[in-house]
C-alpha cells in the first residue's frame, strides 16, 4: 500500500542518460549530458539555436544513426536497457519512442494510408482494426471531424497545422510510450500552434513527451520539467516552475530573461 | 536594353529553329511514309525481302527484343541505383562501379554489338536470337536506367525517410514502401528513354539478333527490329518507300509510348501526392 502510493507520487524514469558525448566527426555537439526523463511527464528542452537540443532528442530514438559521421559515447537507458547496447533492437525502440519533426512530413499518400503505414509495418492486417485505429488516432489529435470525409485524399492537400496533427496521429497509431517532438510548432501559425499545445496537454496523461522548443512561453505552458541547454551542455534541469521563477544558474536566468540567445 | 533584346531574339530564334528542324524531319517522314501504311502493311509477312508485303514479323520482333531488354535491365538498374543512393557509403567500390557505368554509357554501340556477338551469340551459344539481342541491348540501357533512378531517388526528401524510420520501419520497408513509390515518374522516364534507345538501335541488333524475316516463336529465334529492317531496306536499295513507311510507323509507336507514359505518370501522381 505504502509502496503503491509512493510509486504514484514518484514517477518512474523513462530515459536515464549518463555522461553522453556526441561528436559530428571532430566537432563535439554534446558534452557529458546527464539527465533523467520521467515517465508520463512533459519535459521541455530549451536553449539557443545550435546548442544541441535537436541533436540530443534525435539520440533518444537513435535517429542520429542516419548520419554516418556521428560518434556517441556514454549511456542512454530506455526502461533500463542501454539503447546503444548490442541486444537493443532499434526497430522496437523506435516503435516505442515515436517522433514528430519540425516540418510536418506526411508521406505523399492519402490521409488513411499515412495512419495505417506504421501499424501495417508492425503486422496489423485486419481491415476493421486498421479502420478503428485510423478513427481513434485522428480523434486523439482532434483531426477526425476535419478529415473524416477526405480520408482517401492526398495528405499533402491538408493545411500545415492539419499535416502536423496528422503526423502526430501517425505516430500515435503505432502506440508508442514516448513522443519526441522536435520544435513541432515552429513551422505553424499561432492558431495551429495553440491546437497542437492543447493536444499535448491531452496526451500528457498517457505518454511521456519530450519537446524541443524555441518558444519559452510554450515551454512554460506545457511542460512539467525544463532542461536548459547551452553550447552542448545541460546547464540545469528542474521543475518548469522553478526554472522560470527561480533558476539556480545565472546563465539560465540570463537566457530566460532574454539577455542572450 | 538593346543587348538584352538582341540576346532574347537570338535565343528565341534558335529555339524555334530546333523545333522547326524536328517538325521538318517528322513531317517529311510522315509525308513519305504514312501514305504507304495500310492494314496489309501492318498485318502481313514481308515478301521479296521486304519489297512487297507487310512488316508484321518485324513489329513483333521489335516488341520482343525491347521487352526482353527491359525485363533484364530494369530490375538490375533500379536495384543498382537503390544500392548506390540508399545503402552504399560513398566509398571506393561505389566510385569504381559508377565510373564503369558511365564508361558503359559512352561506349559506341557497335562495340557492344561486337561484344554481344562474341560473347552471347558465339561463346554462350545463344546464336542470333532475341535473347542475345536483349542481353546485349540491356547493357546499353543499364546506365540510363541507373542514372534516371538515382536522380529520382535523390529528389525524395530526407524527411520522408525519417518519418518512416521513426515509426519503426526498417530501411528496406522505407525504401520499398515510401521512397521508391515517390520515384515512379523518374523510373518511368528512364524506361521511356531506354525504349527509345532500343528501338533506334541497328548495329547491335544486326550482330546479335541476326535479321530473319519471321515472327520469333522463342527466345532463341532470330528476328529483325524495325530500325534494322529500315537500314537493310535503304542500304541494300530494296525499297525506299517501305523504309519510310516503317520509319513513320516507328515514330508513331514512339509517340504512343510517350503519350501512354505521360498518362500513367499523371495517374500515379494523382493517387499519391498533389
Amino acid at each position: 500500500m505504502g509502496n503503491n502510493s509512493n510509486a504514484a507520487m514518484r514517477p518512474e524514469t523513462q530515459f536515464e542518460i549518463r555522461d553522453l558525448d556526441l561528436f559530428y566527426d571532430k566537432f563535439q555537439a554534446l558534452h557529458h549530458v546527464d539527465m533523467d526523463i520521467l515517465k508520463n511527464r512533459v519535459t521541455a528542452l530549451i536553449g539557443p539555436s545550435g546548442c544541441g537540443k535537436s541533436t540530443f532528442i534525435r539520440t533518444l530514438n537513435r535517429m542520429n544513426d542516419l548520419i554516418p559521421i556521428v560518434k556517441i559515447t556514454g549511456s542512454v537507458k530506455f526502461d533500463g536497457t542501454d539503447i546503444f547496447g548490442r541486444d537493443c533492437d532499434v526497430i522496437a525502440l523506435r516503435k516505442k519512442v515515436g517522433m514528430v519533426f519540425q516540418k510536418p512530413n506526411p508521406f505523399p499518400k492519402t490521409v488513411y494510408e499515412n495512419i495505417v503505414y506504421g501499424p501495417r509495418i508492425h503486422g496489423e492486417k485486419n481491415k476493421r482494426k486498421l479502420d478503428e485505429l485510423v478513427e481513434m488516432s485522428l480523434k486523439q489529435v482532434a483531426l477526425w471531424d476535419e478529415v473524416k470525409d477526405r480520408l482517401h485524399k492526398p495528405a499533402l492537400g491538408l493545411s500545415g497545422g492539419q499535416q502536423q496533427r496528422l503526423c502526430i496521429a501517425r505516430c500515435l497509431a503505432v502506440e508508442p510510450e514516448v513522443i519526441l517532438m522536435d520544435e513541432p510548432t515552429s513551422a505553424l501559425d499561432p492558431v495551429a500552434t495553440l491546437k497542437i499545445e492543447e493536444l499535448m496537454s491531452s496526451l500528457r496523461e498517457r505518454y511521456t513527451i519530450v519537446i524541443v522548443t524555441h518558444n519559452m512561453q510554450q515551454a512554460g505552458r506545457i511542460s512539467d520539467f525544463t532542461s536548459f541547454f547551452l553550447n552542448g551542455e545541460v546547464i540545469e534541469t528542474d521543475h518548469t516552475d522553478a526554472i522560470f521563477s527561480n533558476p539556480s544558474n545565472s546563465k539560465t536566468e540570463e537566457y530566460i530573461t532574454g539577455r542572450f540567445g | 536594353m538593346i543587348k538584352n533584346r538582341l540576346f532574347y531574339s537570338v535565343v528565341w530564334f534558335l529555339s524555334i529553329l530546333t523545333l522547326a528542324v524536328l517538325l521538318m524531319i517528322i513531317g517529311y517522314i510522315m509525308y513519305r511514309g504514312l501514305t504507304q501504311i495500310s492494314w496489309e502493311f501492318l498485318s502481313e509477312k514481308p515478301a521479296l525481302m521486304g519489297k512487297k508485303g507487310g512488316i508484321f514479323p518485324v513489329i513483333i520482333g521489335t516488341l520482343y527484343v525491347t521487352g526482353v531488354a527491359l525485363v533484364i535491365a530494369a530490375p538490375i538498374g533500379i536495384a543498382a541505383a537503390v544500392y548506390f543512393v540508399e545503402y552504399s557509403k560513398e566509398g571506393r567500390l561505389v566510385r569504381i562501379i559508377r565510373t564503369f557505368t558511365e564508361v558503359l554509357a559512352g561506349i559506341p554501340s557497335i562495340i557492344i554489338g561486337l561484344f554481344g556477338f562474341a560473347f552471347f551469340v558465339v561463346f554462350l551459344g545463344f546464336g542470333w536470337s532475341v535473347l542475345s539481342g536483349g542481353l546485349s541491348v540491356s547493357l546499353m540501357i543499364l546506365p540510363i536506367l541507373i542514372r534516371s533512378t538515382e536522380e529520382a531517388l535523390k529528389t525524395v526528401p530526407l524527411s520522408y525517410r525519417e518519418g518512416s524510420l521513426s515509426l519503426g520501419a526498417s530501411k528496406w520497408e522505407t525504401t520499398y514502401k515510401i521512397v521508391l513509390p515517390c520515384c515512379k515518374n523518374g523510373i518511368l522516364t528512364g524506361l521511356i528513354l531506354s525504349i527509345g534507345r532500343v528501338v533506334g538501335e541497328t548495329a547491335v541488333i544486326m550482330l546479335t539478333v541476326g535479321g530473319a524475316l519471321k515472327v520469333p516463336m522463342s527466345l532463341f529465334d532470330s528476328t529483325r527490329t524495325m530500325a534494322l529492317h529500315m537500314y537493310i531496306l535503304a542500304a541494300e536499295g530494296i525499297s525506299q518507300e517501305r523504309a519510310f513507311a516503317t520509319a513513320a510507323l516507328l515514330v508513331l509507336i514512339i509517340l504512343v509510348i510517350n503519350g501512354l507514359a505521360n498518362i500513367i505518370s499523371a495517374r500515379i501522381g494523382g493517387a499519391h501526392g498533389k
